[in-house]
């Protein structure tokens, strides 16, 4: 069953797209990730040219982070002041990385640039994620008990000024790192068209050592309004944002969601870390490979000023 | 006294060439073609469609028309818009972009009906003088300073990447002969058919001459929805952009109370 896309101007299959947010939904859901960092690749893999692909993705993270991020308000797993932190950088972020986006895609060098850093990060924290979690399944085997936070251990990010306080976190910390991530985070979101959570996540529980419990939640929370924030500029900007397209994806993401969150409730915190540094892994690795390899046709027709 | 004086010249214009026209060829065809509309609707379900050009001969020679001697090449040509044309090349073990070539006026798209292989009908000079078919069509090179090697190479690839999408095609048999002198042509829109005015004409050729053109012209356009959502995304962005993440928000809330079960 087709459907043509307004803004990307080409027919696609509806059922694929439906399919496709089913599937990266269920993961998010499973993961209590965005699932933005799958979701555009994909698009990518099924030929939406690029520059749509980063910001129909963007779209369509709203959808799976603000249904996520009710629950967690329901629950109280929700820091409001830690993520309007994180925000005030997010917004600094997204509005550079908007501008570097318009500038490679002048250039022509949009696609590349995409892929070398969806492969330089979802490989990194792919490999650091593998590490943690395939040492803690270890650690369990043998009997001694996984420590993820360990309470009192500070590191240098602990010893910076400007120190502020984050109850519901539980947390007495300079904003410097927090402001730094959130404008890092933005910057990543406009130019890969991802929440950011799978680097949020990990980032605030090992770097800010926030609870576990509180980090989805608020790491949602602000992956709400960032990638509000970046899809806003590229609609207005760049005309980028198919809202149809945004739609499908999020029909099959959020229905897609639910069973993630059961599939996951069966797993352990560890197997759950270490299956989705697989799948982190095995994104990068594709993308790697369609850097690497001789593409099947090394010639490509743009209009001049768009990628 | 001036419109009597161009009629007169008109008449004495006509009294010389008539009898030039008939030693030569005792018959002067002309072709026409008609769409069935002038705007085609692209909607929500499209996918590609085939588009029927009706046609008639003028005068055709019922001698030669019997002999199949007459040939008919219809093309419907999509606006001109300018392209840039990239090769990527290995930097380090990486495929990148490097030199990029740009050209004005390129018609989007280019399908092209025929009574019978190309080279059956008549001669690669005539086409080239007619400027007809997707290879024959000039590219302006955006740099008229670039060496002409790497304006052929790229001209090449931009014609096998238009092939290639299936924006550029070519049904050969395409036109078919209904009588002596009615025509049915049958035209492809690609999937991805740009929208804009596009352009059909018809070439008439006799023994592999070309004798007379024909044109028209037809608006492929969005349908209601789609052309909506479209205007409102490059004329009011930001509140398009609004209107999407609303959405988001909406479907994200629907989500939680269809699927709620706390």
């Amino acid at each position: 069953m087709g459907i043509y896309l307004p803004i990307a101007e080409i027919s696609v299959n509806i059922l694929v797209l439906l399919a496709m947010g089913a599937a990266v939904g269920f993961l998010s859901g499973m993961f209590g990730v965005g699932g933005g960092f799958l979701i555009t690749p994909l698009l990518i893999f099924y030929n939406i040219p690029p520059a749509i692909a980063v910001a129909t993705g963007a779209n369509q993270v709203i959808a799976s982070s603000f249904s996520g991020a009710l629950s967690h308000m329901k629950r109280g797993t929700l820091d409001f002041k830690l993520g309007g932190v994180l925000l005030a950088g997010g917004v600094v972020g997204s509005t550079f990385g908007i501008w570097v986006f318009a500038l490679l895609r002048s250039l022509g060098q949009l696609d590349l640039f995409i892929s070398l850093l969806y492969v330089v990060m979802l490989g990194t924290v792919g490999g650091l994620m593998l590490y943690e979690s395939v040492n803690a399944l270890r650690a369990t085997r043998s009997g001694t008990a996984p420590t993820l936070k360990k309470s009192g251990q500070h590191n240098w990010i602990h010893r910076l000024p400007l120190k502020m306080r984050f109850r519901a976190s539980k947390l007495f910390v300079s904003v410097i790192p927090v402001i730094g991530l959130g404008v890092a985070i933005g910057f990543l979101s406009s130019i890969m068209g991802v929440g950011g959570g799978f680097i949020m996540v990990p980032a605030l529980i090992y770097l800010l050592r926030v609870p576990t419990n509180v980090v989805i939640g608020t790491s949602l929370f602000q992956i709400i309004f960032t990638s509000a924030y970046t899809t806003l500029v590229h609609a207005s900007t760049n005309q980028t944002v198919d809202v149809m397209l945004a739609f499908l994806l999020m029909v099959g993401g959020v229905a897609g969601a639910q069973y993630g969150v059961k599939a996951g409730q069966r797993l352990r915190g560890e197997q759950l870390r270490a299956l989705l540094a697989l799948l982190v892994l095995a994104v990068a690795l594709r993308l790697a490979v369609d850097l690497f390899a001789t593409p099947p046709n090394l010639y490509s027709l743009s209009v001049p000023g768009m990628g | 006294m001036r419109p009597a004086r161009l009629a007169l010249l008109a008449v004495l214009a006509l009294a010389t060439a008539i009898p030039a026209a008939r030693a030569q060829t005792p018959h002067e065809e002309g072709i026409q073609i008609g769409l069935s509309t002038d705007a085609v609707s692209i909607t929500a379900g499209f996918s590609g469609a085939d588009l029927t050009i009706f046609g008639a001969l003028e005068d055709a020679d019922p001698q030669i028309a019997r002999q199949g001697r007459y040939d008919v090449v219809v093309v419907l040509e999509g606006p001109a818009r300018p392209v840039v044309v990239r090769r990527k090349d290995r930097v380090l073990g990486v495929w990148i972009n490097l030199e990029s070539e740009q050209f004005e006026n390129v018609p989007v798209s280019y399908s092209v009906a025929s009574t019978r292989p190309f080279q059956d009908i008549t001669q690669p000079d005539s086409y080239k003088q007619l400027s007809l078919g997707s290879n024959n069509i000039y590219m302006q090179p955006g740099d008229p300073e670039a060496p002409p090697t790497t304006i052929a190479e790229f001209t090449k690839a931009l014609r096998q990447r238009k092939t290639a999408t299936g924006l550029y095609s070519e049904n050969v048999g395409g036109v078919r002969f209904l009588s002596q002198n009615l025509f049915r042509a049958t035209v492809r829109l690609a999937p991805d058919v740009p929208v804009g005015t596009h352009k059909a004409r018809a070439f008439l050729f006799k023994n592999g001459v070309f004798v007379k053109e024909s044109s028209a012209q037809l608006e492929i356009r969005k349908s209601g929805f789609e052309q909506a959502v479209f205007r409102l995304a490059h004329n009011h962005g930001f509140f398009y952009g609004f209107l999407s993440v609303s959405l988001a928000m909406l479907t994200g809330w629907m989500g939680r109370i269809v699927f709620r079960k706390d």
